[in-house]
């Protein structure tokens, strides 16, 4: 991710600075100083600081206000245990936002994932042979809305916009009629064992939460599957012609994206120990809120796991120190507002002097 | 009129991070003559626009207009004296129609609401001084033909009582009919008082349209105010790049054409409304030109056996074997390489880095279960960078950075890395400076050497005469011609795109 950080800051500078001979000895020098190893570091630190400042700065108010409430371990299992669903959520989106696109149900994929997953037939069967039932259940459901928007997005060639806000609809209203509305509660006890379970310490949520973002990170920046992700959304037409099937890539972003919903799904089913049809309410905004502060553009061609990550992590933050402070959820809102119009007017302040030395 | 010239600069001095882009430009313009600007590819011609039209600031020198000293601080302090440009990408909003363009930024209304009638009226008024009444001032500019686009772009600079038009490449997007049309608006407007700045690569061009020339070299003005009637050629091309030839092909081998298997085969293809009956077949070694005006089908042709666009009817073998109708990848799969006309749409990542985007056709083979070694990536990368000289070095820099040469090289790159077996190339010199083309031909011609089957559009005639062992001649969708490009010389390709005698 860290080698297309320069680009579109400088846009109108560069389409004239071509070499000529005289200049090409001093940009040889600069690109070997710059690139390569320590270039990739600079780069990627430039367009997080902002991020990492915010963040920081929502720790001291959290240590300020609240003390030891706020800086202590507990604290900070419990900040992450209920930020870790809503971040598995937002590295998928990463990847389709990265891809070009906007996923806007996956919230309401989340709710029909938690629903299926709990009903009375699938916990009956999951009692009767193997918890893994009803994982294998959230998964796949997941993974088929996912399927349907990619297949409607790619073939049908219906705007990702419009595609996913009908699957925003159609899913949660699905997810009310098997439900009736009612909340389903857990009774599966293999099941509330294993996702309750701490290693080392660490809740079992926490520690998905962290595979997942490593294994996106790999998958975005070390595959075959993440490098076309970046042509198909930098230049769709640029990418068909080199050969990339595109519109089979885009599929799978979409079943990409679901599948992360599927397991957001049971991580909340297991926290909450219900399945419900209002569970993951408005979680496309703090997703897509989360990508973009991080970095990632909605444009499409460029994306950063580690910015999606500290977005996710600050909006949690700042949901704890709110809540430290006795705070009601719509002051809350205001604060998360703002912080997402200054971290954004940060990081492209930092960004651009990081690029232009 | 004035006895100062219109628009004096001296001593412009531009600087970007780390690169000197203008390092002392002299220019003089007069009024009513046509003012052409010469240079390479990286010469400075685009900056010095882009300080002219006021989206850059000289660091240092002076402007001069009509004697005065001016600064140029925003575009609307540059168009209010009257300087109007014509960029080589169209600056137009495809989804507003001819008339809404044409007044974008000075729509003609009364309080607040626009007066449809008179923006019409006046529109129509403009494009026919252009000489093309036939466009229609409603029609949304997308679905206008890049030439019919140019002339929107003119017609917008012209509805602002334009002094100094530049025009940037205007030829590039236009055929021998249309540019002819373009000289003819050029001479009307010149004898009007209207001073025009005319960029072009095509030396002939300037020849025909050219009052007087400057040229730049690496951000400097080498020579200013030569007359074109009195300045050869050999000296032009000495001022812009020390060497003294204009195009140079590479010579066909001495065994004469390629015989055997051919490679490419394409029967009855046919694209409804576009072309139709179009049979081609390619050997091993072998370059075949198509030649034709622009619409005439050439791109499609390409595009349609690249699988691109699904045609309606005809077949395409590679090696024997016949490809999927409509399908990139199939093609992709069996050899076949596509550097398409449009270069930065098309063809290339420009966010990304030069080593991405050679490998992005092949990143199968840089990879091991889905992981991507980037370091063989970067490595192989910079092997063939190297072998092609892109300048300047370094397979991290973002494609964006380069030049139009160099770009068209990591393209032909990403394809010599793919091994592949049949290659089309779609205007492969476009916006490529003089020295940059010899070098794109030497290495055309040594992959076909090397046993690819090459297939070449281009606008420019003498370039697929020279560079192709057979040519193809396409009007209106058909083919009219088939022959080795030896027999058959300038005049009688026009003759036939023109006429279309069926020979």
């Amino acid at each position: 991710m860290s080698e297309q950080s320069t680009s579109r800051d400088r846009g109108s500078v560069e389409n004239t600075v071509a070499p000529s001979k005289d200049t090409v000895t001093v940009e040889r020098a600069a690109a070997e100083s710059g690139r390569g190893g320590g270039g990739l570091m600079s780069g990627s630190f430039g367009r997080n600081l902002g991020l990492v400042v915010a963040l920081l700065l929502i720790c001291a108010a959290g240590v300020v206000t609240a003390g030891d409430r706020f800086a202590s371990v507990d604290n900070l299992l419990t900040v992450l245990r209920f930020a870790s669903a809503l971040g598995v959520v937002a590295i998928g989106m990463t990847f389709v936002i990265t891809g070009g696109g906007i996923d806007l149900s996956v919230g309401a994929i989340v709710a029909l994932c938690s629903v299926w997953a709990t009903t009375f037939a699938t916990q009956t069967m999951a009692t009767d042979s193997h918890w893994i039932v009803m994982v294998f259940a959230a998964l796949a459901v997941g993974a088929g809305c996912g399927l349907v928007n990619g297949v409607v997005i790619a073939y049908g060639k219906v705007v990702p916009f419009i595609t996913t806000l009908a699957m925003l609809a159609a899913a949660r209203g699905l997810a009310e009629i098997i439900s009736e509305r009612r909340t389903q509660i857990v009774t599966v006890d293999g099941f509330k064992d294993f996702f309750a379970a701490d290693i080392l310490g660490v809740p079992l949520l926490v520690i998905i939460f962290v595979l997942v973002s490593i294994g996106g990170w790999v998958l975005l920046n070390r595959t075959t599957f993440g490098r076309r992700t970046l042509a198909v959304g930098g230049n769709p037409e640029a990418a068909r012609l080199a050969g990339i099937n595109v519109n089979r890539h885009t599929v799978m972003l979409y079943v990409l994206v679901g599948l992360c919903c599927g397991l957001a799904a049971l991580m909340l089913v297991s926290r909450t120990t219900t399945g419900s049809s209002t569970h993951g309410t408005l979680w496309e905004l703090d997703a897509i809120a989360a990508v973009v502060i991080g970095g990632t553009l909605l444009t499409g061609g460029r994306g950063t796991i580690v910015g999606t990550v500290v977005g996710v992590l600050i909006f949690a933050t700042l949901g704890n120190v709110f809540t430290l402070n006795n705070q009601d959820t719509s002051t809350q809102a205001v604060a998360k507002g703002l912080i997402i119009v200054v971290a954004v007017l940060l990081q492209q302040r930092l960004a651009r002097n990081a690029n232009s030395t | 009129m004035n006895d100062a010239p219109l628009l004096t600069m001296r001593g412009i001095v531009k600087r970007f991070p780390g690169v000197l882009a203008l390092g002392g430009v002299e220019l003089e313009v007069r009024a009513g003559e046509v003012h052409c600007l010469l240079g390479q590819n990286g010469a400075g011609k685009s900056t010095l626009i882009k300080v002219l039209s006021a989206s850059y600031q000289p660091d240092e020198g002076e402007i001069l207009w009509e004697g005065k000293p001016v600064v140029l601080s925003t575009p609307q302090a540059s168009m209010d004296l009257g300087i109007s440009t014509i960029y080589q990408e169209l600056d137009l909003v495809p989804d507003l129609s001819v008339a809404e363009n044409i007044f974008l930024g000075h729509e003609l209304s009364t309080a607040g609401f626009s007066q449809r009638g008179e923006t019409i009226r006046r529109t129509r008024e403009l494009l026919a001084r252009l000489g093309h009444s036939e466009i229609q001032p409603t029609r949304s500019v997308g679905r206008l033909s890049p030439a019919a686009q140019q002339i929107v772009s003119m017609a917008r600079a012209l509805s602002q009582d334009t002094r100094l038009l530049i025009l940037d490449e205007p030829s590039a997007v236009l055929d021998q009919g249309e540019v002819d049309n373009l000289f003819r608006v050029i001479r009307d407007l010149t004898a009007e008082g209207v001073a025009v700045v005319y960029i072009s690569h095509r030396l002939e061009e300037i020849r025909q349209i050219g009052d007087r020339i400057t040229v730049l070299k690496d951000g400097s003005t080498v020579a200013t105010g030569l007359a074109v009637d009195q300045t050869p050629t050999s000296d032009l091309i000495k001022l812009m790049t020390g060497r003294s030839i204009e195009y140079v092909f590479p010579p066909r081998g001495d065994a004469g054409p390629p015989t055997g298997e051919p490679i490419l085969e394409v029967i009855g293809l046919e694209l409804p409304g576009v072309f139709t009956g179009v049979d081609l077949s390619v050997r091993a070694g072998e370059i075949v030109g198509l030649a034709g005006l622009v619409g005439a089908g050439r791109s499609e042709i390409l595009e349609t056996l690249y699988g691109a666009r699904r045609p309606s009817a005809g077949t395409v073998r590679v090696a024997g074997k016949e490809l999927r109708r409509g399908s990139v990848p199939a093609a992709v799969k069996a050899g076949v390489g596509l550097a398409p006309e449009e270069r930065k749409s098309q063809g290339l990542l420009l966010d990304q880095a030069i080593y991405s985007n050679i490998t992005v056709s092949t990143m199968g083979r840089f990879s091991r279960f889905g992981l991507l070694d980037s370091r063989a990536e970067r490595k192989r990368s910079a092997e063939l960078t190297e072998s092609l000289d892109v300048r300047p070095a370094g397979v991290d820099r973002l494609v964006r950075l380069l030049s139009g040469g160099n770009q068209q090289k990591v393209v032909l790159a990403r394809w010599l890395l793919r091994e592949c077996r049949v290659l089309l190339l779609d205007e492969p010199t476009r916006g490529v400076d003089v020295g940059a083309r010899a070098e794109i031909y030497t290495l055309v011609r040594s992959l076909a050497d090397s046993g690819v089957a090459v297939v070449v559009v281009s606008s420019e005639v003498e370039e697929v005469l020279g560079l192709s062992d057979r040519v193809l001649v396409v009007r209106e969708g058909r083919v009219v011609h088939e022959g080795p490009a030896g027999e058959i010389d300038e005049s009688r390709v026009l003759d036939l795109v023109m006429e279309g005698k069926v020979a």
